[in-house]
């Protein structure tokens, strides 16, 4: 048999449901891959092989007598922001190291419901507070891809890094990730991989390590499009335990794959053409509206005129939420507590220093700072103003457009260590991305070709609220038309 | 609005974030920084414009008053750094 | 309204009068079965932590939802207080660190509350009435508990009460003295049991009120209302949870005499938080000074925002029990009831209820005096109140009717009401059984007088002379029939025998 660790999640599930192979063997496979991988890439935190090889030898047991669920004995990553029962759960911190939640994240429940496997914990930018994965406490996690030019170890983005790295090294059939600004889009665009938020309120927040309450959204990353339509199915529901958890049908996305776009009205926004871009992701662009052409699209030219002020917006809002949410993290009740402090004051102080990293430090400042006395108004009313003014950006070029397209990220994936200077150069990372973020909106980023040092870039599809069907059947067409085939060598 | 030293020492308080006196001057130029880039925001007429708090467009679900939790002692002490006969168990609060 | 200058309203300093103004927050816990965002029980004397979800311990992930039977009580509060009830509200978080607050931010309304303003009428101790403004009242969860007897070196944290849901009521600075101040927590309290929201227990730290209390000069408070401008008003200080009647007024009383020592000595008053020392009978400051709070209030994004059918309020509107104000108004006007009477009565729902059910057909003056006298002082020295009076109405109106038709005398009828309460049975099985019955048949009477003016004949003729001296006949003759003479038929045949 060919190496299972190759296949898509489809193909796996077809096999299993096949008995060409057992959950065992696959989940055997991933194993010993995360084994001779994780050394260098530093994907998971946790392996669970125990649990994993348990839970395959029971999706064997339901598959031999015909009762497999949607994802039954699929071995997947899970990002370390979803809490898992009875598995440590660190968000990628040293105030959560050791941390064993009592309780399962709905997303992650569902998965278990529908009969997949755990492989283990994947690692992620500190807090989801990162765009190169370095932010983490277990130290950052390497990209699979090598740039031609050079032998550097590469970012594979951020936060979602350990999902997109795990995906695209063949370290498990696909991962859960989790998307604040940009966190799955931007790791999936750097790892060759796909990656889909979706609508603001899928999938509930319960169990998600909190960065930003009113941005966060989980999503999936994965090897292809129909991947990502069926996990993410498995992993939305409405859920009573999260008040923002929007009570809607979760539809069968698969049902839009290979559908002809053929009428659809593509909407390319001008203001993403942002300076600096380098001229093959515009080439990339181009292309992409090429395709989208070809396959019977109408191209739209149209105008997010709040599109640069989106950032920005972010953040303000991000870390004003994010200082908040934080703020359980105070060494009382679990987490990180400091030794030999001397009052109540110092070990909250201490505690906190000690346990977050510098740049969560630095975002839960500029957080306390623009919710504090006299700049509540300046800065964050202002922000959720502007955040308003994107929302409506989008709102008016829904009637004349179906779905949007832009490129995923200004770059292709970079070396690790490039912009841990300048954190500015960091943030601008997710400048595609985290409108879709403001605006709940559901976007996907879909690998559509290499830059010349042969790493992958990412073309994204913006869709209407609840519209993920629209942007699986656009993402599917770009996939088609793309036809990417690329992998990384197994260099490790 | 810039930030100097003295802010930055009074913002780190609030967020409960120890932070050297050796580190404040750095600190502040970086949050000088990207304040300054957040003030873009500045550009943009938002005159009449409710501030957007959520992405969510239905009013909020109420749950039934009804006990559906607790009693869950272990659990909820189970990762505490320190606990005591059921209590939580932190350095003494002097009010 | 009492007037603005009333001078019983004014503190004398060294160095000439001063007023004291009050705005009071009592925070009411609302009679909810599970917390305001949590499934765990609401509850008194459960185990520490037992009553703890994970929510309410803030753990990463946790999420809020909101219980809507607190919200109905939240409305129902809100328009027992006369009040707007605003459609459209918000939660907000509040955001300190402490560790009696799991998540460092408490779940507030701050922006939006769910009720807006409001007017309550309160009686003052001599019977008239002042209105307090109500600014508004809003939703919140309370904090744990921390406590400091378990260890000499470390503080011990229950989370049981952390989540629960509190109704904060915000007045506006309406309140001038201490008694008034008392006045007005008791007249919300009464208002909260009325409608059933809040059980009032301030034993049970349910019912508990901040007092910000400030001084300034004679005259001030009225240009205060008058502009609106508070800078005529003094700097106030926050005495937190403040949990009973007396020790609202002795804080109030501390806490301006403190106030008016400090500015006469040409200080300044800060604004900040103290705290009620009943041991010491003084307040004192809570939070350091360097300790500027900045609670970073905003939006809470876990929450969408609360949005309340026109319907629904009308439906709770409609529910809405009768309450003190109109209670009251109703006993004078049906009962003939003097306001005291009423303000008495009102002032426990299931005594008022009680008086209603006994008076009935009978004498509405003469029920409330058994009522607010005998029964009351019963239940007081038993520890009860009229929710458990063992003592069914009808008694007391069987009681009434036993004095209204003469069949026994007033006096008798303390007598058949203590053989009632041992619990003998009704009062007409007592009546009965004891032969109290007055004696109203003349001839038996007139027997007995004619006996005594025989034995007295010189006191019989003195009467004439000396007319109080008819006391004594009547004594006598109550003493030879047992009590149970009619009085009124006494007087008048030993009028006429003795031919006075």
């Amino acid at each position: 048999m060919s190496d299972l660790t190759q296949l898509t999640l489809r193909a796996a599930l077809d096999g299993l449901k096949a008995r060409d192979f057992s959950s065992e063997e696959i989940t055997r496979a991933f194993v010993a891959n995360i084994d001779a991988a994780n050394p260098r890439l530093n994907a998971f935190v946790v392996q669970t092989t125990d649990k994993a090889l348990a839970m395959a030898r029971a999706s064997d047991a339901r598959l031999a007598k015909g009762e497999g669920r949607a994802l039954e004995g699929a071995p997947l990553g899970i990002k370390d922001l979803f809490c898992t029962d009875g598995v440590q759960t660190t968000a990628g911190s040293n105030m959560l190291r050791g941390f064993v939640p009592p309780y399962e994240s709905t997303v992650t429940a569902n998965l278990w419901r529908d009969g997949a496997v755990m492989l283990g914990k994947l690692n992620m930018d500190e807090f989801a507070m990162g765009s190169s994965n370095e932010t983490s406490a277990f130290g950052p996690v390497v990209n699979p891809w090598k740039s031609s030019a050079s032998n550097a170890d590469l970012t594979p983005g951020g936060s979602s890094g350990g999902s997109a790295s795990a995906v695209a090294g063949d370290l498990c059939l696909a991962a859960t990730a989790s998307d604040t600004g940009g966190s799955i889009r931007q790791p999936a665009a750097f790892t060759g991989t796909v990656g889909m938020k979706p609508t603001y309120g899928r999938a509930s927040r319960f169990g998600m390590v909190a960065f930003a309450s009113s941005l966060d959204q989980a999503g999936p990353i994965t090897k292809t499009v129909e991947d990502a339509a069926i996990l993410l199915r498995s992993m939305c529901s409405y859920d009573a335990k999260d008040a923002t958890s929007l009570d809607v049908e979760t539809p069968d996305w698969t049902q839009s794959l290979g559908k002809s776009v053929k009428g659809l009205r593509i909407g390319v926004p001008k203001e993403y053409v942002v300076d600096g871009m380098p001229a093959e992701i515009q080439a990339l662009w181009d292309q992409g509206i090429e395709w989208l052409k070809a396959a019977g699209c109408e191209i739209v030219p149209i105008s997010l005129p709040h599109t640069k002020y989106a950032l920005p917006a972010y953040y303000i809002i991000a870390p004003a939420e994010a200082s908040s949410n934080l703020a359980r993290y105070d060494g009382m009740r679990f987490g990180h507590r400091a030794e030999g402090t001397t009052s109540l004051t110092d070990l909250y102080e201490t505690s906190r220093a000690e346990g977050f990293g510098k740049e969560v430090q630095r975002r839960l400042t500029i957080g306390a700072y623009v919710l504090s006395a006299g700049f509540y108004d300046a800065y964050y009313v202002r922000a959720l103003k502007v955040r308003r003014r994107i929302a409506m950006d989008f709102d008016a070029v829904w009637d004349k457009v179906d779905a949007i397209v832009t490129p995923s990220t200004p770059s292709a994936a970079f070396a690790l260590g490039d912009k841990q200077i300048d954190p500015l150069q960091m943030y601008l990372n997710d400048i595609f991305t985290v409108t879709a973020n403001l605006a709940g909106l559901p976007g996907i980023s879909v690998p559509a070709g290499l830059d010349k040092g042969g790493l992958p870039l990412g073309l994204q599809v913006i869709g209407k609220a609840l519209d993920e069907a629209t942007v699986f059947q656009v993402a599917s067409a770009l996939e088609d038309a793309a036809g990417f085939v690329a992998k990384p060598e197994k260099w490790w | 609005m810039a930030i100097d030293a003295a802010t930055v020492r009074r913002v780190a308080h609030l967020a409960r974030i120890k932070t050297p006196e050796d580190r404040l001057e750095p600190l502040a130029a970086e949050l000088n920084g990207i304040l300054a880039w957040i003030e873009q925001l500045n550009e943009v007429d938002v005159t009449g414009v409710e501030p957007m708090t959520s992405n969510v467009a239905q009013p909020m679900r109420l749950r039934d008053d009804v006990v559906t939790d607790g009693n869950k002692v272990a659990d909820v002490l189970g990762n505490a750094p320190r606990s005591a006969d059921g209590f939580f168990v932190v350095p003494k609060v002097v009010e | 309204m009492v007037s603005m200058t009333d001078n019983t309203k004014l503190i004398q300093g060294r160095t000439g009068p001063w007023e004291i103004v009050m705005g009071l927050e009592i925070h009411a816990q609302v009679a909810s079965k599970a917390k305001l965002f949590s499934g765990a029980a609401v509850g008194f004397g459960a185990g520490p932590n037992e009553q703890v979800s994970l929510v309410d311990a803030g753990f990463p992930g946790m999420l809020p939802t909101l219980n809507k039977y607190c919200v109905e009580q939240a409305v129902r509060t809100g328009l027992g207080l006369n009040a707007q009830i605003n459609r459209r509200s918000q939660f907000d978080r509040k955001n300190y660190f402490y560790p009696d607050l799991p998540t460092g931010y408490q779940i507030s309304q701050l922006y939006f509350p769910i009720v807006g303003e409001g007017v309550v009428e309160v009686e003052a101790e001599d019977g008239s009435f002042f209105n307090v403004g109500i600014e508004r009242l809003h939703l919140e969860q309370d904090a744990g508990k921390l406590i400091h007897d378990l260890s000499p070196t470390e503080s011990y944290v229950d989370l049981n009460r952390a989540g629960t849901a509190l109704m904060e009521i915000v007045s506006r600075p309406d309140i001038r003295s201490p008694e008034e101040a008392v006045a007005y927590v008791k007249k919300i309290r009464t208002i909260l049991i009325y409608l059933g929201t809040c059980d009032g227990d301030m034993e049970k730290g349910n019912l508990r009120a901040d007092v910000n209390v400030s001084v300034c000069r004679e005259g001030q408070y009225a240009k205060y209302k008058a502009t609106g401008d508070f800078s005529h008003l003094g700097t106030r200080c926050e005495i937190k949870n403040v949990n009973s009647f007396r020790f609202i007024s002795q804080a109030i009383n501390y806490e301006a005499r403190r106030q008016i020592e400090i500015l006469e000595d040409g200080g300044k008053i800060d604004q900040e938080t103290r705290l009620y020392d009943p041991t010491a009978g003084e307040t004192r400051s809570m939070r350091s000074k360097e300790e500027a709070m900045d609670y970073r209030y905003f939006p809470d994004p876990d929450l969408l925002p609360l949005e309340l059918e026109q319907a629904w309020i009308d439906d709770i509107k409609a529910s809405l029990p009768e309450l003190p104000d109109a209670k009251r108004r109703r006993l004078m006007a049906d009962y003939g009831l003097s306001q005291y009477d009423a303000v008495v009565l009102i002032s426990e729902q299931a005594k008022a209820d009680y008086f209603e059910a006994a008076a009935k057909g009978r004498d509405a003056k003469l029920v409330s005096n058994w009522v607010t006298n005998e029964v009351s002082a019963r239940l007081a020295a038993d520890g009860k109140d009229f929710s458990e009076n063992p003592l069914p109405a009808a008694h007391v109106a069987q009681l009434v009717e036993l004095i209204e038709t003469n069949v026994i005398s007033s006096k008798i009828a303390k007598q058949v009401f203590d053989l009632v309460w041992s619990g003998e049975g009704s009062p007409a099985e007592v009546v009965e059984k004891h032969g109290l019955k007055q004696v109203t048949d003349t001839g038996a009477i007139e027997k007995a007088i004619d006996e005594i003016i025989a034995a007295n004949p010189d006191k019989a003729a003195g009467v004439a002379e000396k007319p109080q001296s008819l006391g004594w006949f009547v004594g006598q003759v109550m003493k030879a029939t047992g009590g149970k003479a009619n009085p009124a038929a006494v007087n008048d045949i030993l009028k006429a025998k003795l031919g006075l």
